[in-house]
């Protein structure tokens, strides 16, 4: 009998689920028969709610089988799962999968295909060679094609990323600085923990290429202290490419140098934010910088910085390797490429959904997410994390495309959506958002700092229904000045869910003096 | 116009008074040996002292602002301003449960609530059996397959009130 190789994911989600306690006991029922077998670990394929997915090899290639639990296993080899066969937990062929079939991967081409720390695997899937098309052109042909990709910052602000770089690399030479933003902080979003996990090398390439593009030789992942998988296979992945001559002093027999290190965190939303991430970084308080002047002129330790988030970082091999043309015929308007769509919340098939602009929430909420996970109707999508407006059932055709959702008031953010039932309510939704920006104000700002507070207070009165037509003025008069007074996107975009609840969910403030309760 | 800092202008004494125990003491004299050399190494050694004891003793502030050149009110901000450090010993377990919005819409609330009753604290306090220490977090980067709780290191899925009991139960068997 041939040597037998499975497939379990080490991603922290299907750790979550038990995917150790599953792979443990695949290992041993192997050997109680006296099977042969290699389990690989793998990253996650997405589909989360399949976790923990198990994968054989066969003749017709990789058979899923999901969710597989430790007390499964022994019915799955009598099922003879060993050779693809059918059993109640059979998916068929991974990549014929509906959910997996209808994406368009670029960033995450190799997540889930292969052992994460694997090198090799990671080269015989293309792998490294946008690295290699980088050391042969020049910085300002390199700034050029990450322009002409159309890419731009995926942690939320969009903007175009050849544009940061081309700063960076015209700042006057000396000591300059990579630095990934892997604070990957908004509720509903995981594509950057997923990626790191599943596929640590892309982001390393990517860096690296960063580095060569702007003449930076220091790289810094600054990486949140919640994510402890993600540190152990960067650190590994890291520690794997120095030692294969793929970071360091003569980077691939180049002469040229990068050098990167994993910064971690410590429980501060704000830091995702870029300069007082930065600021982290010096060893500070996290607390936010004015602009001028940009990053990319004075960032860490007030030298020229080129700061992205991993994702963005993570996109940057391929369009190396397959050309800026390859990447920007993905994508509508000014929204190029693809992007990682992270279904979350209360939704029956919760993963990441990586697929070219232009899908509409609709059909990522039914079609691809298969409606709520307690069969309830949606009443409200939050989209782009703790920031993002909340969306009613009536803006559920707005195309995922940046200008489409800023049109409407709200924004794509990270690529996270966070989906509701009808049992939500969101006069309480709105006050978690006050009471969020409360807790993680870095203090620099007033109407950030206090008036997060005061807005809880106020949505307290609102609701308790004291005088209501005036605390409503007086909330929206808040957030005006949260919007227009704080110098980041906290205090400036807290007011976002806040308005966004008032204006479409507004029966939800007027429960108490109504004396109805929802659900 | 530069205020100098009282540390540079009157370095404290080689061996500030501290009431550390010889293992806290020789935890922040390594971290300090082993990263101070770093660009911006003040949020690594706290990581490296929380790492090692479980929290950053107030007795190591001045340690380590000497060590760095740094004024104690300064480490002090810094150690205050991030959720993550703390200046207490914590329990044998710290269990982080996700307050955030992902969380919610799957029932975090409820969870949260069973979680307080159940084992009799609020956030940041210890149960009287010193096992567990109850802290919030915002987002786990599970949000598919909420709630979550983070017991240390490990990540825990689709938890419910009778899950969370069973891993109270496991963890209470820690010494």
């Amino acid at each position: 009998m041939s040597k037998l190789r499975v497939y379990v994911p080490t991603d922290a989600s299907a750790l979550a689920v038990g995917a150790d306690a599953t792979a443990a006991a695949i290992l041993a029922e192997a050997r109680r028969r006296g099977r042969e077998i290699e389990v690989v670990r793998n990253g996650s394929r997405g589909m989360l709610w399949l976790e923990p997915l198990v994968e054989v090899e066969t003749a017709r290639g990789r058979v899923a089988y999901g969710p597989v639990h430790a007390a499964d296993v022994a019915g799955l080899f009598d099922a003879g799962f060993t050779e693809g066969a059918a059993h109640r937990l059979g998916l068929g062929p991974t990549a014929e999968i509906p959910f997996f079939k209808a994406q368009q991967r670029l960033t995450f081409a190799r997540v889930g295909l292969i052992d994460p720390l694997d090198l090799d695997a990671y080269r015989s899937l293309g792998g490294y060679r946008g690295l290699a098309a980088a050391l042969a052109m020049s910085p300002g042909e390199i700034v050029e094609t990450v322009t002409a990709s159309g890419l731009r910052g995926r942690g939320g602000a969009a903007f175009p990323a050849g544009i940061k770089w081309k700063t960076a690399l015209g700042a006057p030479a000396g000591q300059k600085y990579v630095v990934c933003n892997a604070d990957e902080g908004d509720s509903g979003t995981f594509s950057d923990r997923m990626l790191m996990e599943g596929d640590p090398f892309t982001l390393i390439e990517g860096m690296t290429i960063a580095g060569l593009a702007v003449g930076a030789t220091q790289g810094y992942i600054y990486l949140r202290f919640e994510y402890p998988h993600a540190r152990r296979a960067l650190e590994r992945a890291i520690a794997t490419a120095r030692a294969r001559g793929f970071l360091g002093a003569d980077l691939c027999g180049s002469g040229r140098t990068f050098e990167l290190e994993v910064r971690m965190g410590a429980g501060a939303y704000i830091c995702g934010e870029e300069t007082s991430l930065l600021e982290s970084l010096e060893g500070k308080r996290g607390q936010v910088r004015f602009k001028p002047p940009l990053p990319a002129i004075s960032g860490l330790f007030g030298r020229p910085t080129v700061i992205n988030n991993v994702i963005t970082l993570a996109s940057v091999p391929v369009i190396l390797d397959r050309g800026a043309g390859y990447y920007r015929d993905f994508g509508m308007g000014r929204s190029r490429g693809t992007l990682p769509i992270q279904l979350t919340g209360n939704i029956r098939h919760g993963g990441l959904f990586e697929k070219a602009f232009g899908l509409s929430l609709r059909e990522l909420l039914y079609d691809i997410g298969g409606g709520s996970l307690s069969g309830r109707p949606i009443r409200a999508v939050q989209v782009g994390g703790p920031l993002g407006a909340y969306l009613p059932e009536s803006q559920f055709d707005t195309p995922i495309d940046y200008e489409a959702f800023a049109a409407i008031g709200g924004m794509l953010g990270h690529g996270g959506l966070v989906v509701f039932d009808d049992t939500v309510d969101m006069a309480a939704q709105a006050r978690y958002a006050m009471e969020f920006c409360a807790v993680e104000s870095c203090g620099k700002c007033t109407p950030c700092r206090i008036g997060s507070t005061r807005g809880v207070e106020v949505i307290d009165r609102l609701v308790a229904g004291e005088d209501r037509a005036r605390q409503e003025a007086l909330l929206r008069d808040l957030c005006e000045t949260m919007v227009h007074g704080s110098l980041c996107a906290l205090g400036g975009l807290t007011p976002y869910p806040v308005r966004s609840a008032l204006d479409h969910f507004p029966e939800d403030f007027r429960r108490a003096a109504a004396g109805s309760a929802r659900p | 116009m530069t205020i100098p800092s009282p540390n540079r202008a009157h370095p404290l004494p080689a061996e500030p008074p501290s009431n550390l125990g010889p293992q806290e003491r020789a935890a922040v004299e390594d971290a300090c040996a082993r990263l101070k050399a770093l660009p911006g190494a003040l949020l690594p050694i706290l990581h490296a002292i929380q790492d090692a004891l479980g929290f950053v003793p107030a007795d190591a502030v001045p340690m380590i602002a000497r060590e760095l050149n740094l004024t104690r009110a300064e480490v002090h901000g810094v150690i205050t301003f991030y959720h993550y450090f703390r200046s207490t010993r914590p329990g044998r377990r710290v269990f982080r449960l996700c307050r955030a919005e992902a969380c919610q819409s799957v029932g975090a609330t409820a969870l949260e609530a069973h979680a307080k009753r159940s084992l009799g604290i609020d956030y940041h306090r210890t149960t009287a059996d010193g096992a567990i220490t109850l802290e919030p977090v915002y987002c786990l980067g599970n949000c598919a397959l909420g709630p979550s709780v983070l017991i240390d290191d490990r990540l825990v899925g689709r938890v419910d009130a009778a899950r969370f009991d069973e891993l109270v139960a496991e963890a209470r068997r820690k010494r």
